[in-house]
């Protein structure tokens, strides 16, 4: 084993993470604001892997335009789902909220497995071959765009949660229930909206990681999890603790693949989740509870 | 102004106000006493539509609020400076005071409603960088009174604004109520500090395990034998 196989892998991991991170942040997001855990993070992000490969199958859509159809449609879908669905259930006992959106899970992936069937899809684009080379370094073309896209996304959310009225009001909701109610913030249309974002966020996410893996009606639940233990390790309710996590699980996933073997990288990822709970319960960027 | 009629609150099974009446005229400064847990922040909160009653009108400036979302309240002019000051912690002064003026009535209004607040609070001007969390309690309580201000309220409803804050910023906060009150702000008060809020206010309601017991000028109830026992310790 070469030093130059490690770090085309570890590069390779790092890109990916990114894209993990971005979905995570979805799921960061919605639980920070709104405090409800998405238990259908992974499955909506199947959703979004499906709706890209019939956009590629029936126009040729390329992934990286079909982000701006499949997110704009997120927004809606999880602006619509907050409104009209988890906000009632906002002040109802966790166990409530968990059943239900364990529901809308199942749903999905029976849905998705009603349309598609139960065979892997993809796509196949030109660039998903092609790669640039630094030295020995190879940087996959689909990977470096689907991170840079990320990457993207993510700076864009930041951007909306520090500079515009709307991102103001929405992180003051989250700061202050009570506080976002006296001063007239309409705090159940912010819900709406925060699910919006997460939802588009879980989008692009999907957009881009039907470049890097194929896509099965029952890839869901494993998204779900994954998610859950970027945004634990990262740090819940941190935007940044969301991608920094996402990178290292990417990462942490590469590496145990060549040094292990690929079966083994949810062992790792998990082993992390322990130590990360076990001596720094905040998550790594997380504020203490 | 505002009047409140019968107004009954439960939380569960518990009987929080029950036939709770008020009236509160345009301009005037309008005291409610009472000890603890007798109802008085239970009344702000029902009035503000964060609490849903299950019984009563309130009616503001001729249309009835009650049933009414606290964002839709907040819009018709009714402001709240709440117990325990409420401000957003992680945010900076300058972000409190901007989702003050989220409301549609405020927004045009927002530019020249931040430099009245810091007119009137040069310290949140020197301070409008700072994270809320990170300042005093009696800073919080201007920065409260500064982010209620930016949504051009016409009635303000003060809720303890002086617990648990030192002498000296005291009188301040209460300074502050008097030159809104000269503003032609009206100013429904719950204040601990009875003595003080019978002084100010024109008119004054007793509350007592969720029942006024008793209203009068504020002079009335300062000469009252069972006020004057109860709330004053005399």
């Amino acid at each position: 084993m070469t030093w130059d196989l490690v770090a085309n892998v570890a590069i390779a991991g790092v890109l990916t993470g990114l894209v993990y991170g971005l979905m995570a942040l979805g799921l960061s997001v919605i639980f920070g604001v709104v405090r409800v855990v998405n238990f259908a993070h992974g499955e909506m992000m199947t959703i979004a892997m499906y709706a890209t490969v019939a956009l590629f199958a029936a126009w040729r859509i390329d992934p990286f335009l079909a982000v701006v159809p499949v997110a704009a449609a997120f927004f809606v879908f999880g602006y619509l789902l907050q409104a009209r669905l988890i906000n009632p259930f906002v002040t109802r006992p966790e166990h409530s909220q968990f059943i239900l959106l364990l529901a809308v899970a199942i749903i999905i992936t029976n849905a998705l497995m009603v349309s598609f069937g139960p065979d892997a899809r993809n796509v196949q684009v030109d660039y998903q071959l092609e790669s640039y080379a630094i030295g020995p370094i190879l940087f996959d073309k689909a990977r470096l765009y689907a991170a840079g896209m990320a990457l993207a996304a993510s700076a864009a959310l930041f951007a909306f949660f520090r500079f515009s009225l709307t991102g103001k009001a929405i992180r003051a909701c989250a700061d202050n229930y009570l506080g976002a109610k006296v001063v007239g913030l309409d705090v159940k249309r912010y819900y709406a909206l925060t699910f919006g974002l997460g939802a588009a966020c879980v989008a692009v996410a999907g957009c881009m990681m039907i470049l890097l893996v194929d896509v099965t009606p029952i890839l869901g639940p494993a998204y779900t999890l994954l998610a859950f233990v970027i945004v634990i390790v990262g740090g819940l309710g941190s935007m940044g603790g969301a991608l920094l996590g996402g990178v290292l699980i990417g990462l942490s996933e590469a590496l145990a693949g060549l040094f292990i073997q690929p079966s083994a990288k949810s062992m790792i990822s998990f082993g992390l989740l322990i130590l990360v709970l076990l001596f720094r319960p905040q998550g790594l960027l997380g504020k203490k509870a | 102004m505002l009047s409140v009629e019968d107004l009954d609150l439960y939380y569960g099974d518990a009987q929080a106000l029950s036939g709770v009446s008020l009236e509160v005229p345009q301009g005037d400064i309008v005291a409610i006493i009472g000890a603890n847990g007798a109802g008085k922040s239970s009344l702000i909160r029902t009035i503000a539509g964060i609490e849903a009653p299950r019984a009563g009108k309130i009616v503001f400036k001729g249309t009835p609020i009650q049933g009414l979302e606290s964002h839709q309240i907040c819009n018709l002019g009714i402001g709240q400076v709440a117990e325990g000051r409420q401000v957003f912690p992680s945010l900076t002064v300058l972000e409190n005071l901007e989702m003050g003026a989220v409301l549609p009535r405020a927004r045009a209004a927002a530019k020249r409603a931040l430099e009245d607040v810091f007119t009137l609070f040069p310290r949140l001007a020197e301070r409008r960088t700072q994270v809320a969390g990170t300042m005093s309690g009696g800073e919080q309580q201007m920065l409260a009174i500064g982010r209620c201000l930016m949504g051009a309220p016409e009635l303000i409803m003060f809720d303890e604004p002086s617990l648990g804050l030192a002498p000296v910023v005291v009188q301040e906060v209460l300074h502050t109520i008097h030159v809104l009150h000269q503003r032609g702000l009206t100013i429904l008060l719950v204040e601990q500090n009875v003595a003080v809020s019978l002084k100010i206010s024109q008119r004054a309601y007793v509350l007592e395990n969720g029942r006024m017991v008793m209203s009068g000028s504020g002079d009335e109830l300062l000469r009252n034998d069972r006020v004057r026992q109860a709330y004053l310790g005399l």
